[in-house]
Order: C-alpha cells, then sequence, then structure tokens
C-alpha cells in the first residue's frame, strides 16, 4: 500500500473538487431520498384514506391553517440569499488561501505530460475513451448526453412528481438519471481520477504509479472469434450484431415500460415520438456499460468494423 | 448735540444693525437646525428620494416595494410560498452558481488587467502575479477554485430539479435552457484552463481538442471526414484552434471565447433562465403531493392555454 501515491493524487490542488464531491453527493442523494421517503410515507397514508386526502394540506412540512400561504421575499428570502453569498465567500476565501492554484512548467508541444489528462469534469470522457473511439467518446456520446438531457422533459410523461421529492411515484426516470449520473458518469470520473495513471493503465488505489510498466493485454476484435478476416464479413458481422443488440436492448427497454400496471398507464398516455426517443436514448445509454463489461470479461475491442469507423 | 445726535444716530444705527445681524443669525440658525434636523431623517431628503423613489418602512407594502423597485432584485416576486424559502428542497445551488458567477467575473475581471494572450508573455504574467502583484495569488486562486465549485454547484442544482420533478409542464424549456448554461459552464471552465500556457494546461486542451480531429463529417479523422475533403488544415479542430497545432492563435482563440464570447453568451441564456422561473409560475416546490387516482386525461396537440401558470 503506498499511501504517499494516494495522498499525491488527493492533495493535488486540482482534484479537491473531486475528493469534494465523494463527500457532497452522498451527503445530497441522501438529503433528497430521505424528503423523497417521507413524501412517499404521506402518500400512502392518502391513498389508503381518500377521506384524508380530501382535508390534508398534502405536505410533509409543519402547517397550521391560519398561517399564511406566502411570505415576504424581503427578509424571509434575502436573507438566506445573503447568509449563502457570505458562507460561499467564506468558504472560497479560507480555500484560496490555503491552497494555490497549479502551474506547470511552461508549455512545452517537445515533452509529454504523463499521463495527460483532461480537466476533472471531462475525466469521464477520457475515461470513455479507452472503450470507444475518439468520435464516439470524444463527439457522438457527449453530444447524445447533452441532446438526452435536453429531451428528458419532453418523453417523460408520468405527470406525477411534479415539484416534490418521490422515489414510489417516479421509480424508473430517477433511477435510469441516477444510473446516468452517479454511477456512469461521476464514477467514471472517479476512475479518471484516481485510478487512471501513466499510460491511462489501470492502478488500483494505494498501488504506486509505474511509469515503466507493461500491461500486456491482447485485446481482439468480434469478428476475430468467428475467424473472419475479410472487410466485407467483419462489415456484415458488426452490423448484424449491432441491429440484434438494438433488438434485445430495445425489448428490454420495452419490458421496463410495460412492467407493472402504472408503468403501463403512463406507456399509453405516450405518443410514438416520445417512445421511439426514449428507446434511443435509454439504448444508447446501455451501450456504455455493456462495451465497458465485454472490454474486460472478453477483451473484446472493437464489435463493428468498418472502413470508415469502428464502433 | 448734534454730534450726540450723530453719536446716538451712530449708535443706533450699529444696534440696529447688529440686531439685525443677530436677528438674521438666529433666522439662519433656526433654518439650519430644522434643516439638520430633517437631514437627520435621511429618507425625507431629497437626495434619498431621487435615489430610492418610495418608503421602505417596515410595513408589508414597505417590504414589497423594497423588491419591486429595485432593479436588481425584482427578479423575485414581491412574496413567495411560505415553504419556497426552504434549504432542504432547493438546496439553493441554483442561486449559489449565480454568485460564483458573479465572483467569477469580478475576480476575472481584475485577473484582465495583468494578463497579455500572447505565447512566451502569458506564463511571465502568471508568474508576475504570482509574485509581484498584491494579493495576485489569492486573486487567481479564487478564480480557479471558483470555477471548480461552480461546475459542482451546477451539477448539484440539475441533479435537485431532476429528483424534485421540477423539468415537467410547465417548466420543459427551461430545463432546456439549463442544460444549455450546463454546456456552457463547462465550457468557459475549459477555455480557462488554457491560458497560464502551462503543462497542464497545454496538454489538457491539445487533448481535448484532439478530440475534435474525429468529429464525424467534420474531422479529419472522423468517419467519412477524409471522404469529404477534410484535412488538418480546414477541418472543425483547425477552426477551434485558428491553426493546426495548440499555439498563439490557440491561445488568443481561447482568451476570447474565454472572457467575450463565452459570457455574453452565458448571461443571455441566464437573462432567460430566470425570467422563465418567473413566467412559469415561480419555483416548482415544495408542491402539494398529487395521487395516482388525480391523473388527469392527456389532450394531445391541445391548443396552448392562455397563459394560466402565467407568471406574476
Amino acid at each position: 500500500m503506498d499511501w504517499q501515491q494516494l495522498w499525491e493524487i488527493a492533495s493535488t490542488p486540482d482534484n479537491i473538487p473531486i475528493v469534494a464531491l465523494l463527500f457532497l453527493v452522498p451527503f445530497y442523494t441522501w438529503y433528497a431520498f430521505r424528503q423523497a421517503r417521507a413524501n412517499d410515507q404521506l402518500i400512502g397514508a392518502l391513498e389508503g384514506s381518500p377521506e384524508l386526502a380530501k382535508t390534508h394540506h398534502r405536505k410533509t412540512l409543519p402547517f397550521k391553517p391560519e398561517w399564511p400561504r406566502e411570505v415576504h421575499v424581503w427578509p424571509y428570502l434575502l436573507r438566506i440569499e445573503f447568509l449563502a453569498a457570505i458562507i460561499v465567500t467564506v468558504i472560497l476565501m479560507i480555500w484560496s488561501i490555503t491552497l494555490n492554484a497549479p502551474l506547470e512548467e511552461p508549455a512545452n508541444p517537445n515533452f509529454t505530460m504523463n499521463p495527460a489528462k483532461a480537466p476533472w469534469y471531462f475525466l469521464g470522457l477520457q475515461e470513455m475513451l479507452v472503450y470507444f473511439d475518439p468520435w464516439m467518446a470524444g463527439v457522438v456520446l457527449p453530444s447524445l448526453i447533452l441532446v438526452g438531457l435536453a429531451a428528458i422533459p419532453y418523453m417523460d410523461e408520468n405527470p406525477l412528481g411534479a415539484g416534490y421529492y418521490t422515489l414510489k411515484q417516479r421509480k424508473w426516470s430517477i433511477a435510469a438519471f441516477c444510473f446516468g449520473f452517479l454511477v456512469l458518469w461521476l464514477t467514471m470520473i472517479f476512475i479518471g481520477t484516481f485510478i487512471r495513471g501513466p499510460g491511462w493503465m489501470w492502478f488500483w488505489p494505494g498501488q504506486t504509479w509505474d511509469h515503466s510498466r507493461v500491461v500486456f493485454e491482447v485485446n481482439r476484435d468480434l469478428p476475430d472469434l468467428f475467424f473472419i478476416t475479410s472487410a466485407w464479413g467483419k462489415g456484415i458481422l458488426g452490423a448484424i450484431v449491432m441491429a440484434v443488440y438494438y433488438g434485445l436492448a430495445g425489448l428490454l427497454v420495452h419490458k421496463i415500460i410495460t412492467l407493472n400496471e402504472f408503468n403501463r398507464k403512463i406507456f399509453k398516455r405516450m405518443s410514438l415520438l416520445q417512445y421511439l426517443t426514449l428507446q434511443f436514448f435509454l439504448i444508447m445509454m446501455m451501450l456504455l456499460p455493456l462495451k465497458i463489461f465485454i472490454r474486460h470479461a472478453f477483451r473484446i475491442k472493437y464489435i463493428w468494423i468498418t472502413p470508415w469507423f469502428n464502433i | 448735540m448734534a454730534d450726540e445726535n450723530g453719536n446716538n444716530k451712530g449708535q443706533k444705527g450699529l444696534t440696529s444693525v447688529l440686531e439685525k445681524v443677530k436677528g438674521d443669525t438666529k433666522a439662519l440658525k433656526e433654518k439650519a437646525t430644522e434643516e439638520i434636523k430633517i437631514y437627520k431623517e435621511i429618507d425625507r431628503t431629497q437626495l434619498y428620494k431621487s435615489v430610492f423613489r418610495v418608503k421602505h418602512d417596515d410595513t408589508p407594502r414597505g417590504r414589497a416595494l423594497g423588491i419591486l423597485t429595485n432593479v436588481f432584485l425584482h427578479l423575485h416576486p414581491a412574496k413567495i410560498n411560505r415553504d419556497a424559502v426552504r434549504y432542504s428542497y432547493t438546496w439553493g445551488m441554483g442561486g449559489i452558481s449565480f454568485y460564483l458567477f458573479i465572483v467569477l467575473t469580478f475576480t476575472g475581471v481584475l485577473l484582465m488587467f495583468y494578463y497579455h494572450p500572447t505565447k512566451g508573455q502569458a506564463f511571465r504574467d502568471i508568474l508576475y502575479l504570482e509574485a509581484d502583484v498584491p494579493f495576485g495569488k489569492l486573486l487567481r486562486n479564487m478564480h480557479r477554485w471558483a470555477a471548480h465549485l461552480m461546475v459542482i454547484t451546477v451539477w448539484l442544482h440539475m441533479f435537485r430539479v431532476f429528483l424534485t420533478g421540477s423539468y415537467k409542464k410547465p417548466r420543459e424549456f427551461n430545463w432546456v435552457v439549463g442544460v444549455v448554461l450546463m454546456l456552457l459552464t463547462l465550457l468557459l471552465s475549459f477555455t480557462g484552463y488554457l491560458l497560464p500556457d502551462d503543462q497542464l494546461g497545454f496538454w489538457a486542451v491539445t487533448v481535448g481538442t484532439g478530440m475534435a480531429r474525429a468529429t464525424p463529417l467534420l474531422g479529419n479523422e472522423g468517419p467519412f471526414g477524409p471522404q469529404l475533403g477534410m484535412n488538418p488544415f480546414n477541418d472543425i479542430r483547425f477552426a477551434l484552434l485558428g491553426g493546426s497545432i495548440v499555439d498563439a492563435n490557440a491561445l488568443l482563440r481561447s482568451y476570447i471565447w474565454h472572457c467575450i464570447g463565452i459570457p455574453i453568451l452565458i448571461s443571455i441564456f441566464m437573462a432567460v433562465h430566470f425570467w422563465r422561473v418567473r413566467k412559469d409560475g415561480g419555483i416548482s416546490g415544495p408542491a402539494p403531493v398529487m395521487l395516482e387516482s388525480e391523473i388527469k386525461e392527456l389532450k394531445r396537440g391541445a391548443v396552448v392555454a392562455p397563459t394560466k401558470a402565467g407568471g406574476h
């Protein structure tokens, strides 16, 4: 166990935000889920008793009928905003006094940094480069992430859970988002920061970054397993496998969309366009964990090889 | 006699003048005291009234006017839902992101006084800033850490908005604006990375823009790029860097995007974002919970209802 190495990575000033994320994200996730559970209990109680549902104020927050519905922004909101501004300023001041922004040697195109890492918030994309070619990892997938995020409100046809924390009423949409944000995006950033060392090789936390380490990793492509050597064969096999993946993944997504009575109710509200868009983005999202899996389990690099692009 | 008379007259004249002066002084003093009394009540002065326009007393009306008559605060409504001020619901991340943007603009403008976006000079400017400029190191540190913090708060803001379902009708479009703002935040941070012109920024940007080479159709190594006539001197990476390598032009482009281009864009989108929060009916909750049995039938393709949530 090389504690020195671990400390070097964790205490690099530019990695502080990720160390902070390690605490902030679990805290806020817990904070949100705690409120979601409280709301879900209330929802359960109200569903059980229609009488109560008619009279209840429908929040888990303190309530008295004679309390005014609204409060003045000055002072009740502005004081919170001022306080937040002061606290953030103090944190920034302390952070800036104690830790210096990194400055390396002057830029030198003749001396490559190893590992050459992107800024921490793009390390997820850099980590994706292990599993996809740059045109996918660096261009197509980021674009799909952005377009997919923007499309969320137009695909989610579930009217419940607007304006309050809940798990019960939005199980699958929250699961999908948390999978994308917490499991894929943030985990890849953690891996890119803490695990990847020289040559972008995998070093467990506490393992010394050995610059002369060599990993004998024989990667093969899917067509190799079937002894296909011709370009046509590779292209056709890849296209077939991708089509099969789309079919199977689509089937799985459809199963989830129509899993229980509530899901079917929402499914009925969806237009064909909404359904197909949702299918597309979920299938594309699942491509990443699948590719990670087959890479590590079977050492397969490309599934589909064509003269123009490889996937 | 005459003299006496004259003397008397003179004396009389002097006393009357003295008395007049005395009287005038007294009147002046009274006027001054009166005025000072008014100046002590600062909100009755013309200067004060010209600046603040309305009375700000501790009445409901005064509090409301305090918000409504202030160009900065009038982004807020005068009153909001009692529960909407709860930190547990909002996490305050959107507001903190905006505050960090202000901090970054402030420190950024100060940093611009000490920086030349030219090869050779840029790195020396950072050394100068760190060693010789009063509080220069603090300034640079604060700019960097605020930038990192802003990325975190923007992500957490997105996380909260998703978990509370706040993107749902009628707030769909504001979520889209938010996604654009997140992208611009990342681009702001990324374009700033190159500016110290050190190894860290240089290689990060080399790796980052290297991916642009692989853009489908528009990159010289991307799918179908070469077939469309893309080479290292006309593809999208060339447009980003102003050259085929990360050099002086890339530094200048990065600087202009960082200090002028993206800040203008992000300001426009922020204005729309905040305005839409108000127009879409204020912040989304904490709303009363809705039950499954209360889901209304969906009328697809119905004409947009005349502004029901029409904002304040």
